[in-house]
């Protein structure tokens, strides 16, 4: 994961619930080719038809609230999504968002400053969004150094992975 | 806040233990130690990234308990294919503690009645109501499958230290009021939000003087007020409770004085009435004789759940039912919380109390709890319930209403075919 993330942004209301950005009818889905053409299918239907790898999603309050699924950061992760910044998250959500590899942001305000199609930089250990049509920006408290690792590898699985290999190798070694 | 330096409150006491950490501050990140993993359906989703992880074996098989319950036999062929997913890890990596159909129960309740967690513990669950084990002094929190993966590969998960809310309760409970109708007024007051990223520590006279069962009962609700976990610190009545059961060696440890807490909410339950939940909210929280006033007729009644079926309720209940009727129209279903706590009601006579009142009494499970096994409501029907959730939805169709109280209550709502207060029948 790169220290600066820049993408073309999609914004999002408040309080957008794990149905809104996966519906339960597709929980039976596990293809993620499958799960990206219904990715916000509720809350923002123009997005999986339209968006584009590396986009950023902004939202406002208690982004991914409502049931714990799993497959609603994984429908994210599927559709290439950036990084997620929202005013505030559901606890079970930003974990789950993390530990798949998803950058996710918590910005108080950020929800703000955005409309559709601006570009967004963010800059993970700095702890700032622009927004680099208006220059408006807002200042975040970084991801400890543990979250920007399990990050920078692609999120749980992988570092498990890593983890063990490397144990592996100094128990045989 | 009158903070004495280093001072800890139990839920940073408990996890700076786990992570080995002298003195954790909220909203540090550490790496915590997990004593007990706890999957039931939902972990038949954790056996992909585990085996992505290229994990041949798990940390430590005499720490998972897999407890099927949600579906119990398998309604459904989905419920099947998960069952037998489960099963078949089980055997794969050597796990013993397989929770299956005839000597299964609610994963919590297995967890409590087997002693699983105990004083001291970070134990972790594939559910959101792992809550409930805070009761014995734990930090008990709900986890997602694939982190459940990494736990089952490493034995540790990554956590952030939570800030405490603290619900200090004095008083006394008057007759026909439980602890039910206690966290029912604390989620009333805390609001489905109100703890979300925190832990919710409870202390008190009132809470010292409440049964096990009670104990559970309100560390489980915790669940609705967004909270991470929650707990009581353990007392002899906790030791008392594990002596013959636990399974690994305890940790007690109690708060500091003059631990910052976020929030201190004071509850004082002298004279307080049965309490209960309205649609479509838990924390849509009204004295129960104020809702009675309005004569609300229920369809169905529903005593069941990790909330509120253990013996202690049953025993509770069944003592009020004893030669009463369910009312002409109303389906009463009782489904206790785990097989053993099922067997003590054929040894005692409570499911013959409950049958000859004209009510069903099931097999343990969820039962009717969320809606996707047995007793699901059509689209008008109201249900009064002893379970903990009665978002739109919860028991099948949106439009259904559900009216969440304590095990007597359902007793006196099957009986006079409205919601009724329990004290009527003392
Ligand atoms: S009884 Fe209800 S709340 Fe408890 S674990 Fe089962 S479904 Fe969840």
């Amino acid at each position: 994961m790169q220290d600066v993330i820049r993408g073309r942004v999609w914004v999002l209301g408040e309080n957008v619930d794990t149905d809104g950005i996966i519906s339960g009818k597709y929980l039976t889905i596990l293809d993620p080719a499958e799960l990206r053409k219904h990715v916000f299918e509720i809350a923002l239907p123009e997005f999986a038809p339209n968006a584009q790898p590396g986009d950023i999603v902004i939202a406002g309050r208690n982004l991914g609230s409502g049931s714990s699924r799993e497959a609603a950061p994984a429908a994210l992760k599927a559709a290439g999504v950036g990084a997620v910044v929202a005013d505030s998250f559901a606890r079970i959500f930003f974990r789950n968002c993390i530990n798949l590899g998803v950058p996710a942001i918590e910005a108080a305000g950020v929800r703000a400053l955005f409309e559709k199609g601006d570009t967004a930089r963010i800059e993970m250990t700095g702890g700032r969004v622009v927004n680099e049509r208006t220059q408006a920006e807002v200042r975040f408290p970084p991801l400890p150094a543990h979250l920007l690792d399990l990050l920078e590898v692609g999120g749980l699985v992988e570092k498990v992975r890593r983890e063990l290999l490397a144990a592996k190798g100094a128990a045989s070694g | 806040m009158s903070a004495s330096a280093g001072a800890q409150t139990l839920a940073e006491k408990i996890l700076g233990r786990a992570s080995g950490v002298e003195h954790v501050v909220p909203g540090e990140i550490v790496e915590g130690r997990v004593d007990l993993a706890m999957m039931h359906e939902q972990g038949a989703q954790t056996v992909g990234p585990f085996q992505q992880m290229g994990a041949d074996r798990v940390w430590d098989p005499s720490r998972v308990v897999i407890a099927i319950d949600h579906w119990v036999p398998a309604s459904t062929e989905g419920a099947a294919v998960m069952h037998r997913i489960l099963r078949k890890f089980a055997a794969q990596y050597d796990l013993p503690h397989l929770y299956d159909v005839g000597h299964h129960g609610i994963c919590h309740q297995v967890l409590a009645e087997d002693g699983w967690v105990v004083p001291g513990d970070l134990a972790v669950g594939t559910d959101s109501h792992t809550n409930m084990l805070g009761a014995v002094g734990a930090v008990a929190s709900g986890v997602g499958p694939t982190e459940m993966a990494a736990v089952l590969a490493l034995g540790r998960l990554w956590l952030k230290v939570p800030p405490s809310i603290h619900v200090r309760v004095s008083g006394e409970l008057g007759e026909g009021v439980v602890g039910k109708d206690l966290i029912l007024r604390a989620v009333g007051e805390v609001t489905t939000s109100g703890a979300a990223y925190k832990a919710v520590e409870f202390s008190g006279p009132t809470i010292r003087a409440l049964s096990m069962s009670d104990r559970f009962t309100v560390c489980n609700m915790t669940t609705e007020m967004g909270a991470k976990c929650g707990m009581i610190a353990p007392d002899e009545k906790t030791f008392d409770y594990l002596r013959a059961t636990a399974k690994h060696a305890m940790h007690p440890v109690a708060p500091d004085p003059g631990a910052t807490y976020e929030r201190v909410i004071d509850i004082d339950v002298d004279g307080m009435p049965p309490m209960v939940a309205c649609p479509y909210s838990p924390d849509n929280v009204r004295p129960l004789p104020d809702v009675a006033k309005e004569h609300v007729k229920v369809d169905q009644v529903f005593l069941g759940s990790c909330t509120n079926a253990r013996i202690e309720d049953l025993r509770q209940a069944a003592k009020m039912m004893k030669g009463l009727k369910v009312h002409k129209g109303v389906r009463y279903i009782v489904s206790p919380a785990s097989s053993a706590i099922y067997q003590q009601c054929l040894h005692e006579g409570i499911i013959d109390i409950f049958t000859e009142a004209g009510a069903v009494f099931t097999n343990s499970s969820c039962s009717a709890c969320f809606g996707g096994n047995m007793g699901i409501l059509a689209p008008d029907e109201v249900c009064a319930s002893s379970s903990n959730r009665n978002f739109p939805g919860r028991m099948g169709p949106k439009e259904a209403r559900i009216y969440l109280m304590s095990p007597t209550a359902t007793v006196a709502t099957a009986v006079k075919g409205e919601i009724a207060d329990p004290r009527e029948l003392l």
